[in-house]
């Protein structure tokens, strides 16, 4: 694996970036880069399990990461104890509730198939079961958002290490996954796009307004982290002596004792965020190496030459007696696992969950444009395409205050449409990825690094 | 000859279906092409309006040279085309399917319009109707009429009666017959040969791509070896 | 008395604003119709595209206020309308050569088109967020209302309003005069009649004469103008916000799939049938039983089927009732 070329390609790319940037900008916003990129990459690896491999659009990108973000929340935050006495009871039975419609749905689909009005029944079903499951949750949820709703209001999590969350995560989203494809995947590419970015969008309103769940719009901050504190590393003698050890040079220059010991504190301060950068770039890494390694491999068995098989020819596939249905869901959920996965790690990163932050512009299609970019059907191509989308993303702001600064430079600093164009400098960002998918799709549709074809 | 198109040969990516096939039909004449499946009739016929690109061979237009001409330009010249398949407009009217045909004529059609009522009456009938609503061969009688109003001179027509009963390919013959009798050249491809040959002037068998037998109709009819290979006995 | 009241109440808050809302989602979905029966994809840019076009009529607005030039008792941005359009349909034939184009020849696969519509969408999300900003914007000025609750109250002496705001009107008769211009050209036009045939079947519209250059052209263009008008229509009578522009393209694509797509009149009564289910379902009745029960049996809850914030999910259930029973839209698709 370690010969191949995109291989070497891909990683070449994301080091020279980052050396780049940590030389020229700092090493702190360098290795911040860098993890998002990492997390970029493992959803568009998601994305491109979907579409690359099995040739299904899902444009519910967002809401799967919304989930993987909701299990941060649910594993990670300790319970509330006063919310799950009062209305505990409700929450639970409601859940239960809940399962046992659908649990009575799948066993109405399957079991009385030939059932002429069945459609209709199950549609009756949902129609009695919405004010129903309201009328039951309805009074705990006002007693548990009642409960202290400055600080807390929710229900709490499970208290557990957050790393548990990442794989909750992905559990969660298939299983969310499995529903929605259970319904939609049967429908045509077009229908499928626009029903998952419906079903996204219920998500993301789920999360938002369900505070006895997910605190919504008020937000969950200061999640659990897998790595050291800046505080207590700055408290950290052996830290303090390690910096001191590696800035030897740089402490020696200074006589004066006092100077000595403010730079040092600096230093401390400043290495303490960037090591705790690099903590979780390591972790990112290796999981983004395992996925990767994990992928590679299923591409290239049996079963990944029958999904390449289904998306280049379904009719064939199915003549071949091969269960496209089946398959199809499978692949969807495992896909939406990943980036449920993904999702949860860059709630982990940035320590707190934001529902209102989720817009489809930027955790949907931006992530599409990653694994277009990139190469479709290519894990290194998916890597590569959300490092370097990632990246322009970022950078795209600075340089388009130099572009704006370069082109409005005869005019005076009071001018409006100066003001006005440095007032909208992230919204260039848009117009960057809008243009580049565009000339990608247009010279090089296949992408940075091509799908191999594998020959047998 | 009217319209004639010669020492035709082409194909897809490079692998030639029809090979030096010949064939030329005159103004008030019905010629068919015949021969059995995957001979290359549907393909000699689009190689003739062009939409199929010739590697070599060319096609005359009362003595002008079409060959290059685009499919479209040649509708204007007075060719029209009724295909095998999707060859009206399901979802407009019956009216609106032959004001359709009329598309490029900017002039009064409703004369044209009636005119095609009068050749064939059921249209006149449905003519609010969806085409789409209708029977297998009135909607082979719109699909004609709606050639015929681009008041073509040569008229070609894509196994016409392809999937219909015996009594209506019966019908829609009596119809070909007529529009013969407007001094129309007709070109029609054919599956049920013997039927065909008894209302054409000529034919043309087609045998892998090329020109096995031509002939007058009543000619190719009465000959044994072709009555035994391609007409079942 | 008891029963009016509770007639009016239901007047007050669904059918009125039912209306306006189902006339702003029937002209859009008759736009990404349009452009599905003809260009055959599902443009995710079209929101975008109604908050271009809105944003060209807001510019002209503040143009023509700054000049001193209103419209009396109309809002001015009817008089910007036609100025938005002309820039809309510039931008969209713009998009349509340097992109669509090159696709249309090489006769790519619907998702091809849909991917290229989405660079689109980031490239016109990003000029109009550049130009105008991503904030609230409203640009109503003139008249606001036509009847107001009180007014109303005072009228007939009843105890609940009906309220109908000027824009409402508005929506109403503009959305009537451009559906009925738009079903005259697409039925009674021999060009309206050409673009309708080669939407059924483009093979036999090119070997009937049919021009596929002005057909496309023509289709950006109604596009275009449905688009400006559906934007500021719906702008003027809530507020203009980018953001919401986008969202509300999933209504408009459910409304447009409900109707059968490629079906304009389905399009027009897709938006319709969506609009009063999000209005219906999300509405509390509470007080429209209070009126027609006696009190011992009066609701103590807000008899709500669903809370407001989830009218994505009835859009969602629609589209997949629909998809479930009837694959090619109630109204059975393509006949633009």
């Amino acid at each position: 694996m370690i010969r191949n070329i995109d291989f070497k390609i891909c990683f070449s790319v994301i080091f020279l970036l980052t050396i780049f940037v940590g030389l020229f900008q700092s090493w702190g916003l360098a290795l911040s880069i860098l993890n998002l990129c990492l997390i970029s990459g493992i959803m568009s690896m998601g994305v491109n399990i979907q579409w690359g491999f099995a040739g299904l659009i899902n444009f519910g990108v967002m809401g799967f990461l919304a989930i993987g973000g909701l299990a941060t929340v649910l594993v990670s935050v300790p319970p509330v104890y006063e919310a799950w006495a009062a209305g505990g009871v409700g929450i639970l039975i409601s859940g239960l509730f809940l399962a046992f419609i659908i649990f009575t749905i799948f066993f109405i689909n399957k079991k009385l198939k030939k059932y002429k009005y069945k459609s209709y029944l199950v549609f009756f079903i949902i129609i009695i079961s919405i004010p129903l499951l309201k009328f039951i949750s309805g009074p705990s949820i006002s007693k548990i958002e009642s409960i202290n709703a400055a600080t807390s209001g929710f229900l709490g999590g499970a208290n557990l290490p957050i790393i548990f969350s990442w794989f909750v995560g992905a559990i969660l989203s298939a299983m969310v996954a499995f529903v929605v494809g259970k319904v939609c995947l049967g429908l045509r590419s077009d229908y499928l796009a626009i029903s998952t970015l419906l079903v996204s969008g219920i998500i993301i309103t789920i999360v938002k307004h369900e505070e006895w769940l997910s605190r919504g719009v008020k937000n969950v901050i200061g999640l659990k982290r897998p790595v050291p504190y800046e505080v207590d590393l700055q408290k950290s003698e052996l830290f303090i002596k390690i910096i001191e050890f590696i800035n030897f040079s740089k402490l020696s220059k200074n006589f004066d004792p006092e100077v000595n010991a403010n730079l040092l504190n600096q230093l401390v301060i400043s290495s303490s965020g960037v090591f705790v950068k690099f903590c979780f770039t390591i972790i990112f890494l290796s999981i983004v190496l395992i996925i990767l390694y994990l992928s590679e491999k299923a591409l290239n068995s049996p079963w990944g030459r029958m999904m390449r098989a289904i998306r280049d020819n379904e009719e064939a596939a199915k003549a071949m007696g091969k269960n496209v249905v089946k398959q199809h869901l499978f692949i969807f959920m495992l896909g939406s696992a990943i980036i449920g996965f993904a999702g949860a790690m860059l709630v982990t990163y940035d320590g707190l969950f934001t529902p209102s932050s989720y817009q489809p512009l930027r955790y949907t299609f931006l992530i599409w444009v990653m694994v277009l970019l990139g190469g479709t059907g290519n894990n290194y191509g998916a890597i590569l395409g959300g490092f370097v989308v990632w990246f322009i993303w970022i950078q795209s702001a600075p340089f388009a205050s130099v572009v704006i600064n370069f082109t409005t430079n005869h005019l005076d600093d009071t001018s409006l449409i100066k003001e006005h164009l440095f007032n909208s400098v992230p919204y260039f960002r848009y117009l960057m990825m809008g243009c580049g998918l565009l000339l990608v799709m247009r010279y090089r549709p296949e992408g940075l690094l091509p799908e191999k074809v594998i020959k047998n | 000859m009217y319209f004639s198109a010669n020492n035709l040969t082409g194909g897809y990516g490079g692998v030639n279906i029809i090979e030096d096939c010949s064939f030329k039909v005159n103004l008030g004449e019905i010629v068919s092409i015949l021969g059995p499946n995957g001979a290359g009739k549907s393909t000699a016929m689009k190689a003739m309006l062009g939409i199929l690109s010739l590697n070599s061979g060319d096609v005359l237009l009362n003595g002008q040279d079409i060959t290059k001409i685009k499919t479209q330009d040649r509708i204007k010249l007075g060719i029209s085309f009724v295909p095998q398949i999707k060859n009206i407009f399901t979802e407009l009217s019956v009216k609106e399917n032959l004001e359709m045909g009329a598309f490029l004529f900017d002039e009064n059609i409703d004369n044209k319009i009636d005119e095609m009522f009068t050749l064939f009456p059921i249209l006149k009938e449905k003519r609010n109707q969806i085409a789409g609503e209708l029977s297998g061969g009135q909607r082979q009688q719109v699909a004609i009429a709606r050639a015929l109003m681009t008041n073509p001179k040569v008229l070609m027509l894509d196994e016409p009666t392809a999937g219909v009963s015996p009594v209506i390919m019966e019908e829609l013959f009596q119809h070909i017959l007529n529009i013969k009798k407007q001094n129309i050249a007709v070109l029609m491809v054919e599956q049920n040969a013997r039927q065909a040959l008894e209302i054409s002037d000529r034919g043309y068998i087609l045998v892998t791509g090329k020109n096995a037998y031509e002939g007058k109709g009543d000619y190719l009819l009465k000959d044994k070896e072709i009555r035994k290979a391609f007409l079942g006995g | 008395m008891d029963f009016l009241n509770s007639i009016i109440l239901l007047t007050n808050f669904i059918i009125v604003p039912g209306i306006t809302y189902g006339s702003q989602l029937a002209l859009g979905a008759i736009g990404v119709t349009l452009i599905y029966g003809v260009l055959r994809f599902a443009n995710f840019a079209y929101g975008d595209l109604m908050a271009f076009g809105t944003m060209i009529v807001i510019l002209v607005t503040w143009y023509l206020q700054s000049k001193g030039i209103s419209f009396g008792l109309l809002p001015t941005a009817l008089i910007a309308l036609p100025v938005g359009i002309l820039f809309t349909i510039a931008v969209s034939l713009f998009f349509d050569k340097t992109v669509f184009e090159y696709y249309r020849e090489k006769k790519s696969n619907p998702v091809t088109f849909i991917v290229v519509s989405l660079g689109i969408m980031f490239v016109l999300n990003a000029v109009v967020r550049i130009i105008i900003g991503p904030n609230d914007i409203n640009f109503m000025d003139g008249h606001k209302f036509i009847m107001k609750a009180r007014e109303f109250k005072q009228l007939t002496g009843l105890n609940e309003g009906l309220a109908i705001k000027s824009t409402q009107v508005i929506t109403l008769i503009t959305t009537i005069i451009t559906c009925a211009l738009l079903f005259y050209f697409l039925n009674k036009t021999k060009t309206g009649k050409s673009m309708r045939a080669y939407s059924d079947n483009e093979d036999l519209a090119l070997l009937s004469g049919i021009d596929p250059k002005r057909i496309v052209l023509l289709t950006w263009v109604i596009v275009s103008i449905l688009a400006t008008v559906a934007g500021t229509l719906y702008g003027l009578d809530k507020s203009f916000k980018p953001f919401t522009y986008f969202n509300n393209l999933l209504p408009i694509f459910a409304a447009t799939i409900v109707g059968g797509i490629g079906n304009p009149l389905g399009a027009f009564y897709g938006g319709f049938l969506i609009a009063f289910s999000e209005i219906a379902l999300t509405y509390a009745y509470k007080k429209f039983f209070k009126y027609l029960m006696p009190e011992s049996l009066e609701p103590s809850t807000l008899i709500q089927f669903i809370s407001t914030d989830y009218k994505f999910a009835i859009s969602f259930a629609i589209l997949i009732i629909v998809l479930i029973f009837r694959p090619n839209g109630i109204f059975k698709g393509k006949v633009i």
